[in-house]
């Protein structure tokens, strides 16, 4: 981690924030923390709030209660000032479909009122970051989806943006474009680009992010660096296999577990030592030598017993 | 929050980088239409009319399709193109997220949907001096109007456009709404020769009727004191629509 993450003010501060349509919180006294120079995750199911506090970060929505400051200025006194300094990538791609990449780049410069020959100096140096360079010339529209999300990032970095926000960057693209993103994203956050980013992909969130946090009905339940949530919050090694509820009484009679999940008739149980349970599960599973799968605990179970599935913790 | 002049420039510079690629396909129907009209009612149906408000009818036509070429190249832009990049393109969201604010976002568009009335407006009456239907100089006035008509229709659509619930209103709006304007404001026939009394007074209520009788004005180059209520209706209309325009934008884009 950067050192000088401990020492600068958080780029992102969020005090209390709350947002109300109507009688509904859609963000409910929330309180998050972006430090500087980190790839800070925002984790939630569909609904829980996630891209309403990202548009109360940047100013579009307005928050009912709470403060927000953004490079240490107030959101709802800076909105210009703010906007300037960092880049929003939407869920849904924003691009002028008849123009090529080289072309919305400059449209989108301008909205930044970046001028020549700065204006075309950026745009060619995130066509080459983006590798959108084969086809920069090409109209948008025959471009596939993965050049068509990295064209809406690259415009979200048009201005050398301070603060990126990305909200779901990978959803509907195929592994390998995926891949080729997070590691862009990662140069990001080398060369000091603090990104905040929303998902639902935990393995993303667990690879890219140095911090995250659960988000469900509009607050956070949890948040820390990946590795120690589960360390925390779980146990290093879940095993898994499929069975019944009247089986699993038998099956893990007496087993002292520290944690159980089930989502349908998949049990996960997580555990610090899997070799012990196993021997027991084989004992009372007289012949029929169901499959047990043994895998390092993730972010994924940490999500679902927060945030999903029904989670029955033993004392 | 005000509006930002840079920001809003940027905005219509975005329109402008875009109809550069693409104004071989739009402005062929918008542009065509008038002049179709000028032909075939002014020469064919002026064939049977021997002089309408003291003129040739073809010359009578001539000022009124200079309005409704730039009424509908403002009302195309304030339509239906405003309202894809509102709701599915989300063009203003993405906006949203750099400096600039949803004043500019009203600005910018207003400015480019004045300057597509320009366009279609000024070609058209680039034709009508071509054929020697617009006296010189006097008709240059209507230099001035046809970006006063634009401004008037980019009010009105952006109203319109912000209240909908679905882009299927707009057929409304062009069939119930504009081509009676077209057919009722002075274009065809004068209203005053046609409508009795009280009538003539509900008439003055109709947007298009202004611009149509400035720019006959401009091409008869007599001006009576009637051009000034004109002037006052057009940029009054025009400023009251805005404002309320204003608040629209504001609620659809920020909340």
């Amino acid at each position: 981690m950067n050192k000088s993450t401990s020492s600068a003010p958080p780029v992102v501060e969020a005090r209390a924030i709350s947002k109300k349509f109507g009688e509904r919180f859609a963000v409910d006294h929330l309180d998050l923390d972006v430090p500087a120079r980190v790839c800070f995750g925002l984790l939630g199911p569909n609904g829980a709030g996630k891209t309403t506090t990202l548009r109360m970060i940047y100013g579009v929505t307005r928050a009912t209660s709470g403060t927000i400051r953004v490079f240490g200025m107030d959101i709802s006194q800076h909105v210009r000032a703010v906007r300037s300094r960092l880049g929003v990538t939407l869920q849904q791609n924003v691009l002028i479909e008849a123009l090529t990449p080289k072309e919305n780049l400059l449209v989108f410069g301008r909205y930044h009122l970046l001028r020549e020959p700065e204006l075309s100096r950026r745009a060619e140096e995130l066509i080459d970051f983006l590798e959108l360079r084969s086809h920069a010339h090409v109209p948008v529209r025959q471009l596939s989806g993965g050049f068509q999300r990295r064209l809406a990032i690259a415009l979200s970095l048009v201005n050398g943006a301070e603060l990126l926000i990305l909200d779901e960057p990978t959803t509907g693209l195929d592994p390998a474009v995926r891949l080729a993103l997070w590691s862009r994203i990662r140069d990001l956050r080398s060369a000091g680009t603090t990104v905040l980013i929303t998902t639902h992909y935990m393995d993303e969130a667990q690879r890219l992010c140095d911090q995250v946090a659960i988000v469900s009905s509009g607050k956070v339940i949890a948040s820390g660096a990946p590795a120690e949530l589960i360390a925390t919050r779980l146990a290093p090694e879940t095993v898994e296999f499929d069975c019944t509820s009247s089986e699993e009484a038998t099956l893990l009679d007496g087993v002292a577990t520290d944690r159980r999940l089930r989502v349908g008739r998949r049990l996960m149980l997580y555990v610090d030592d899997a070799t012990e349970l196993i021997e027991k599960i084989r004992r009372h599973d007289d012949g029929d030598r169901r499959p047990i799968i043994v895998r390092p605990t993730n972010l994924e179970d940490v999500y679902l017993s927060l945030t999903g599935a029904s989670l029955e913790a033993n004392p | 929050m005000s509006i930002s002049r840079p920001y809003a420039l940027a905005v219509w510079r975005r329109n402008a980088a875009m109809y550069k690629k693409t104004w071989k396909w739009n402005i062929l129907p918008n542009f065509f239409e008038p002049v179709l009209y000028l032909f075939s009612i002014g020469i064919g149906v002026g064939a049977y009319i021997s002089e309408m408000g003291g003129t040739s009818y073809i010359a009578f036509l001539a000022p009124g399709l200079v309005c409704v070429a730039a009424m509908n190249g403002a009302s195309f832009e304030v339509t239906y193109n405003i309202y894809v990049r509102l709701v599915f393109e989300k063009t203003y969201d993405a906006m949203l997220t750099t400096p600039i604010e949803p004043d500019d976002v009203l600005a910018g568009e207003v400015l480019w949907a004045v300057t597509r009335a320009g366009i279609y407006g000024g070609c058209f009456f680039i034709v009508l001096m071509l054929f020697g239907l617009a006296p010189l100089p006097s008709s240059l006035w209507v230099i001035f109007v046809i970006p006063l008509t634009g401004l008037l229709f980019a009010a009105i659509g952006m109203v319109f456009s912000l209240r909908i619930p679905n882009i299927d209103m707009f057929s409304f709006y062009f069939t119930l709404f504009l081509t009676p304007l077209f057919l009722f404001s002075d274009v065809f026939f004068p209203l005053k020769e046609r409508l009795a009394g009280l009538w003539l007074w509900v008439a003055e209520a109709l947007p298009l009727l202004h611009p149509v009788r400035l720019a006959r004005a401009s091409f008869n180059g007599k001006f009576s004191v009637i051009v000034l209520w004109d002037l006052a209706y057009t940029l009054g209309m025009s400023l009251l629509l805005l404002l309320w325009a204003r608040r629209g934008v504001r609620n659809r884009l920020t909340n």
